[in-house]
């Protein structure tokens, strides 16, 4: 990604939209690193006066391209930021990530049809799919799959990944680089808690929970924190 | 007079939706606006923005909510993203994507609503926007502006051009009678004195202000001085302007179409509870969704005439 924490909303940066809002942590911490602020201030997560609110709020906290967390909206402002950068002349990258649960929104199926149709190359999706959503899994709610077969049909170019694996996530996002004439759908599978054994085991229980106390230091561990 | 303002035209003069489309197309020299549309654009007039424009001008179909999400992507782009709609498809279907991609994140994005209240006529109520003024104030931080007539829809439209920041524009279906030139001063939040009075106040927006001046033209006749206030602004609303009128007058009418909840009439009234109490009485719809008809046959059915603010008046200053 083309980005510069000094100048955040430098007219040729690339744009990465979070539309699982709920996904905030995952973004701060990333943005953490990437020098968008102090990663100490990580620890304010959800605290009042803490500009990492539960859910990204973009007029608090520089990098977050969009406020998100009433599902289904990002693609579409994705699609907004492509067209200013065709009409621009400019040669900025959109990327928007988007949950398996959260594709059962309409809106998402209305932007895909237009991202589909007006051919844009300098857009690409990344769905999450790890197959749970907040009650129970997706295949027992709304089941999406064939989700590439869907994306093709709305004239996608489309790619499937272990979203786990660096490699695989790095080539895709090369991959996407290359396409021209349509928009992208990287659908990365990935497994909700990867490398906690705890979370793993019952990966529909832990939506939105927090790990309990005790069980702290050993989950810690075995991500090798 | 002070705005211009010659006499109540009888003859038909533009729909509010066409001056605004007129009024974009002139501003679209501007590279920054860009506009996008829910496939309406031969209803709404931005088809003259597209003609002119086209490469800034974005068809979404019939997809409100993409519509508006698009619209917020642009503006986080740096554009000026107009989107324009029937009213009732922008504010209702679109409540939600209002609500988190531009009133939120306060995204610069002009939501232009037409075909609103009931003076759209035979198309019916499923077409009608009679919640969308209510449904606009509930936004922090958005501007909601009821233009009068096609003059001040024109200089509505280049204030809200020219304001930074989420903006709702509400634009009618009928040709309406022209009561501004095009020299009358608008100003966003302040309301036009459109005639001097004593008396009683008429304090109205949209086509209900022409009804407020024959309104005011016959109580003239019965010895009553009525001042008539264009509350183009319903938020910010002008509160010094309520205030003078609760206090120079014997009481206030408040006229408009659209429902009586959250609309002007709740707005005025909540200024005039806090800072001077007064008699009023309401000119709306009420509590009821309307009916097919001509929009003449409708707007006497639904109690929106000159009479119905002429009544109103007579009951505030019997008490």
């Amino acid at each position: 990604l083309r980005y510069d924490p000094a100048d955040p909303k430098n007219a040729d940066r690339d744009r990465f939209i979070l539309s699982k809002g709920h996904g905030a942590p995952g973004l701060y911490s990333v943005l953490a690193e990437a020098g968008y602020f102090p990663v100490e201030d990580l620890m304010t997560l959800r605290k009042l006066g803490s500009p990492l609110e539960g859910h990204p709020n973009m007029c608090r906290l520089a990098g977050v391209e969009a406020s998100t967390g009433s599902l289904g909206q990002g693609f579409s402002i994705g699609i907004g930021h492509a067209l200013a950068g065709r009409i621009d002349g400019k040669d900025y990258r959109v990327y928007v990530m988007v949950g398996d649960g959260e594709s059962e929104e309409g809106q998402l199926w209305e932007a895909v049809m237009y991202a589909g149709n007006h051919g844009l190359d300098n857009l690409t999706l990344i769905i999450d799919h790890n197959g749970f959503q907040q009650t129970d899994a997706v295949d027992h709610i709304q089941p999406l799959d064939p989700l590439d077969e869907k994306l093709r049909a709305f004239k996608f170019e489309t790619r499937t990944i272990d979203g786990h694996s660096l490699d695989e996530v790095a080539d895709a996002l090369t991959w996407a680089r290359s396409v021209k004439g349509k928009p992208q759908a990287i659908v990365a599978r990935t497994v909700k808690g990867k490398g906690v054994s705890l979370l793993e085991a019952s990966p529909g229980d832990w939506h939105g929970k927090p790990i309990p106390p005790d069980e702290e230091a050993k989950a810690l561990e075995e991500i090798g924190v | 007079m002070s705005f211009g303002i010659t006499r109540i035209e009888l003859t038909e003069g533009p729909a509010t939706r066409e001056a605004f489309g007129e009024a974009l197309a002139e501003l679209g020299a501007d590279e920054r606006i860009v506009v996008v549309d829910g496939d309406v654009n031969n209803s709404t007039y931005t088809n003259q923005f597209k003609k002119s424009y086209p490469d800034r001008f974005f068809n979404v179909g019939i997809a409100e909510s993409n519509a508006v999400g698009v619209a917020a992507g642009l503006a986080g782009a740096g554009k000026i993203a107009v989107v324009a709609s029937f009213s009732t498809f922008l504010m209702s279907n679109a409540f939600d994507q209002i609500r988190m991609s531009i009133a939120f994140p306060n995204q610069n994005v002009k939501l232009v609503g037409t075909h609103a209240g009931i003076s759209i006529g035979e198309d019916g109520p499923s077409q009608m926007a009679i919640e969308d003024v209510a449904l606009a104030c509930a936004f922090p931080g958005m501007t909601v502006i009821v233009p009068a007539d096609g003059p001040s829809t024109r200089a509505a439209t280049k204030a809200m051009i020219e304001r930074d920041g989420p903006t709702f524009l509400r634009c009618g279906r009928p040709k309406v009678p022209v009561i501004y030139d095009d020299a009358s001063e608008f100003h966003l939040g302040k309301a036009n004195t459109v005639r001097e009075g004593d008396d009683v106040t008429i304090i109205a927006n949209g086509i209900m202000v022409a009804m407020a001046l024959d309104a005011a033209e016959g109580l003239a006749e019965e010895g009553v001085q009525a001042r008539v206030l264009d509350m183009h602004t319903v938020k910010p609303v002008d509160a010094d302007a309520i205030e003078r009128a609760a206090n120079e007058t014997r009481g206030i009418v408040v006229a408009e179409e659209h429902l009586a909840y959250g609309g002007l009439g709740a707005t005025v009234a909540m200024v005039v509870a806090e800072r001077k109490p007064t008699r009023m009485a309401f000119v709306d719809l009420g509590d009821t969704y309307a009916t097919s008809g001509k929009p003449d046959e409708l707007l006497a059915q639904y109690g929106l005439t000159p009479d119905a603010i002429l009544d109103a008046a007579r009951r505030v200053l019997k008490d």
